[in-house]
C-alpha cells in the first residue's frame, strides 16, 4: 500500500485491473502517448446497415468472451438497452465482460445475476445505485468497480485505457444508415453528451432505436460515419424513467434556506458580473439557488454568457428570457430541456469530453466562472465524498463533480448540516470523489465556511452579515445536535476504485462490514 | 418504576424513533434496537435508553425500539413516555428532569 496526496492508501496493483497511479494533486499528472484509435473498416456502395433484430446483430458482429461493451446513461432509470443487451448475451453463453456504462442506476439490478454468473466481471462507471450497489458494497465482484467522473471516462477513451468494443447506444431517433439525435420520438432524452464519445471511439457501433426515420436524419448528434449497425426494437426506455415533465422547485424550507445563503455568497463573491457563467447540480438547493440568482440577475441587469450542465427546464426558461446567452448540455434533466435542444439554436449540444476531458486541447468547465454542487459528505479539509453513504455503502454517482470543481473559478458545495442523524462534515469522508483544495466555499444551513486557500474570498467576505464559520465551527455545531459518530468499520476487500479525472486514483471503496 | 402492561410513544417519522416497552417479570432489561444509524450510533442510542430507564427506576421490562435517526433527547423522551404509559398510574417528575 502506497500514500497519495491526500493520505488515502492503495494498492500499487490489482490483479485484473493492472498497476495504478497514484493522485497527486488536481492538475499534476503529465499526460504522455497519443489518441487511442479504433479499427478502420470499410462500408460498401449499397450495403445496408439496417438489421432485423438484436439477435441479428450480435450474430454479425461476432461476439467473444472478454469484450469490453458500453452504454451510455441519457435514459436513467428508464433505460431497457442494458439490461436487453447483456440478457441476449448471457443467453449465448459469452462470459467475462467488462461493461463500460457512463453509469448505472436502479434499474439495473438484473445485472447482479449476470455477475455471479460470471457474464459480467468487470465494471467502469461513472455511478452505481440500488441493489447492484448494494451487493457490490457487500463485495459481490473479484475485480474492483473502477469509478470515473464524467470528464474523466471520456479522457480514459480517448487515451485508450478504456477501449470500447463494441458500443450498444441507444438513440430516440436514427436513420437506417446511422445518424441519430436524442429529440424526436417517443423515447426522448435530449442531448446524448456521453454517448457521442463511445460512437467515435469504439471498434463496432450498434444503435438501438424505437424510431426509425427517413434518411439523412439530420442535423444528427451520432453520424453515420461512426456507425455500424442500426436496429429497430419495440421500445428503448420507459419515457417516465428516462426524464420527469419539469424538474420541480423545492419547497423544503431547509434547502431555500441553503439557497438563500448561496444566493449571498455568489452575489458578494466578485464572480457575479454581466457575462458571468456558471453550471449547478440538479439537487433541490443547487437548483433553488438557481433560482434565486435569476431574480437578482433581473433586479442588477446581469446576464449570463453561459449556463453548462445538467440543463433543466428552469435554464431553457432563462434562455428563453434572454437571460443566458448559451446553453451547453452534456445531458438534459427533464422534458423541457429534452425539447428544447432540437428547438433551440443557442442551446448547444456537447458531448462529455468538450465537457470534462482534462486531457483534451481545452474543456468546457475551464471556462466556468461558478459551480454549484452538493455532497453526501465534507471533511474538515473540504474534501468531498458524492459516492458512498454514511454507512459506506455506494449510493451515488462521481458525474461531473471532481471536473467542475477543478475547472471553475468559484466551487460552492451546499447541503444540509445534518441529515437525520448524521453530521455532513467529519474530520475524514468515507471517500474521495473531490480533493478539497478544488472547493472554496461550503454553504449549509447553519452557517457557511470558506476554505482557508481562499484568503481573497475572506478577506472579501469579512464585513458581510453572512453566517461565517470555519470550518471545524461548523462540523462542532453539527456534533453538538447529533453527538460524535463512530467510525465505520470497513472489511479489506477492495471493491471499487475512485480514478480522479486525470486516470490517477483519488481513493478505493472497500467491503462493507 | 414498575412495568405492567404495554406501553407504547413516537412514530416511524425520519428523525423520531418508535419505543415499545413491555413487562419482564423479574428478568432485567432487554433492549432490541433497530436503527437506521445503528453502525455511527447504535452504542450511544443503547446507552440513553439504559440510563433513561435507570433515572427511572425501571429495573424490568423489554424494550424495542426502531429508530429514525432520532437525536438523544427524542430518544429519552419516547422511551420516559412509553414508560409511563406501561406502568400503573407512575407519575412523572418533571421538575427533576429539568
Amino acid at each position: 500500500m502506497l500514500k497519495n496526496a491526500l493520505g488515502r492508501e492503495i494498492p500499487e496493483k490489482i490483479d485484473g485491473i493492472g498497476e495504478l497511479k497514484l493522485y497527486q494533486g488536481p492538475f499534476e499528472y503529465e499526460p504522455s502517448g497519443r489518441r487511442f484509435g479504433r479499427k478502420i473498416s470499410k462500408v460498401l456502395p449499397g450495403q445496408s446497415k439496417l438489421l432485423n433484430s438484436l439477435e441479428n446483430v450480435i450474430n454479425e458482429i461476432g461476439m467473444k468472451d472478454g469484450m469490453t461493451i458500453s452504454f451510455h446513461h441519457h435514459f436513467r432509470d428508464g433505460d431497457y438497452i442494458v439490461n436487453m443487451v447483456i440478457d441476449m448475451l448471457a443467453k449465448r453463453g459469452i462470459k467475462d465482460l467488462r461493461l463500460a456504462s457512463s453509469s448505472l442506476s436502479n434499474i439495473h439490478e438484473p445485472l447482479i445475476e449476470h455477475i455471479k454468473n460470471g457474464v459480467i466481471t468487470r465494471i467502469e462507471t461513472s455511478g452505481l445505485r440500488g441493489p447492484l450497489a448494494d451487493e457490490i458494497s457487500n463485495g459481490l465482484m473479484d475485480i474492483p468497480v473502477i469509478i470515473r467522473s464524467h470528464g474523466g471516462r471520456a479522457r480514459a477513451i480517448e487515451a485508450g485505457e478504456l477501449a470500447i468494443d463494441v458500443a450498444f447506444l441507444g438513440v430516440p431517433s436514427s436513420d437506417a444508415y446511422g445518424n441519430a439525435n436524442g429529440y424526436e420520438g417517443k423515447s426522448i432524452c435530449g442531448s446524448l453528451g456521453y454517448a457521442k464519445v463511445d460512437a467515435q471511439f469504439a471498434d463496432t457501433v450498434v444503435l438501438i432505436t424505437d424510431n426509425l426515420v427517413d434518411y439523412p436524419n439530420v442535423p444528427a448528434s451520432i453520424h453515420q460515419t461512426d456507425v455500424d449497425y442500426v436496429v429497430q426494437v419495440d421500445a428503448i426506455g420507459n419515457p417516465k424513467g428516462i426524464v420527469s415533465g419539469a424538474t420541480r422547485y423545492t419547497r423544503n424550507p431547509r434547502e431555500l434556506l441553503i439557497a438563500k445563503y448561496g444566493a449571498q455568497v455568489i452575489e458578494t463573491s466578485g464572480y457575479f458580473i454581466d457575462g458571468f457563467s456558471m453550471q449547478s447540480g440538479s439537487g433541490g438547493a443547487s437548483l433553488a439557488v438557481a433560482r434565486f440568482l435569476k431574480d437578482k440577475m433581473i433586479e442588477k441587469n446581469i446576464k449570463a454568457q453561459f449556463i453548462l450542465g445538467g440543463i433543466t427546464g428552469q435554464y431553457v426558461e432563462m434562455l428563453k428570457e434572454n437571460l443566458v446567452e448559451k446553453l451547453y448540455d452534456t445531458q438534459s434533466f427533464d422534458l423541457i430541456a429534452a425539447r428544447s435542444i432540437g428547438e433551440n439554436a443557442s442551446h448547444y449540444e456537447i458531448d462529455a469530453s468538450f465537457y470534462a476531458n482534462p486531457h483534451n486541447k481545452g474543456c468546457a468547465v475551464n471556462q466556468l466562472d461558478i459551480v454549484i454542487l452538493s455532497a453526501l459528505e465534507v471533511d474538515t479539509q473540504f474534501n468531498v465524498n458524492v459516492i458512498t453513504g454514511s454507512d459506506g455503502v455506494i449510493r451515488g454517482a462521481s458525474g461531473g463533480h471532481c471536473d467542475t470543481a477543478a475547472g471553475a473559478k468559484l466551487t460552492m458545495v451546499v447541503a444540509p448540516l445534518i441529515r437525520g442523524r448524521i453530521p455532513t462534515i467529519l474530520d475524514r469522508v468515507n471517500t474521495v470523489i473531490t480533493p478539497g483544495n478544488t472547493i472554496d466555499v461550503l454553504v449549509t444551513d447553519r452557517g457557511i465556511a470558506i476554505n482557508p486557500l481562499r484568503k481573497d474570498l475572506l478577506d472579501r467576505f469579512k464585513n458581510t452579515k453572512l453566517p461565517l464559520f470555519s470550518i471545524e465551527e461548523l462540523k462542532e455545531k453539527a456534533e453538538q445536535l447529533t453527538g460524535k459518530p463512530e467510525p465505520i468499520e470497513f472489511g479489506e476487500k477492495i471493491v471499487g476504485l475512485v480514478e480522479y479525472r486525470d486516470g490517477t486514483i483519488i481513493d478505493v471503496i472497500r467491503q462493507v462490514k | 418504576m414498575e412495568i405492567v402492561k404495554v406501553g407504547m410513544a413516537g412514530t416511524m417519522e425520519s428523525s423520531d424513533a418508535i419505543v415499545t416497552i413491555e413487562p419482564n417479570t423479574d428478568s432485567g432489561i432487554q433492549i432490541y434496537l433497530q436503527s437506521s444509524v445503528e453502525k455511527q450510533f447504535g452504542n450511544q442510542i443503547r446507552s440513553v435508553i439504559t440510563e433513561t430507564l435507570r433515572a427511572l427506576d425501571v429495573d424490568h421490562g423489554i424494550v424495542r425500539v426502531n429508530d429514525k435517526g432520532a437525536l438523544d433527547c427524542v430518544i429519552r423522551a419516547r422511551v420516559q413516555t412509553a414508560v409511563l404509559r406501561a406502568s400503573d398510574g407512575g407519575q412523572f417528575n418533571w421538575k427533576e428532569e429539568d
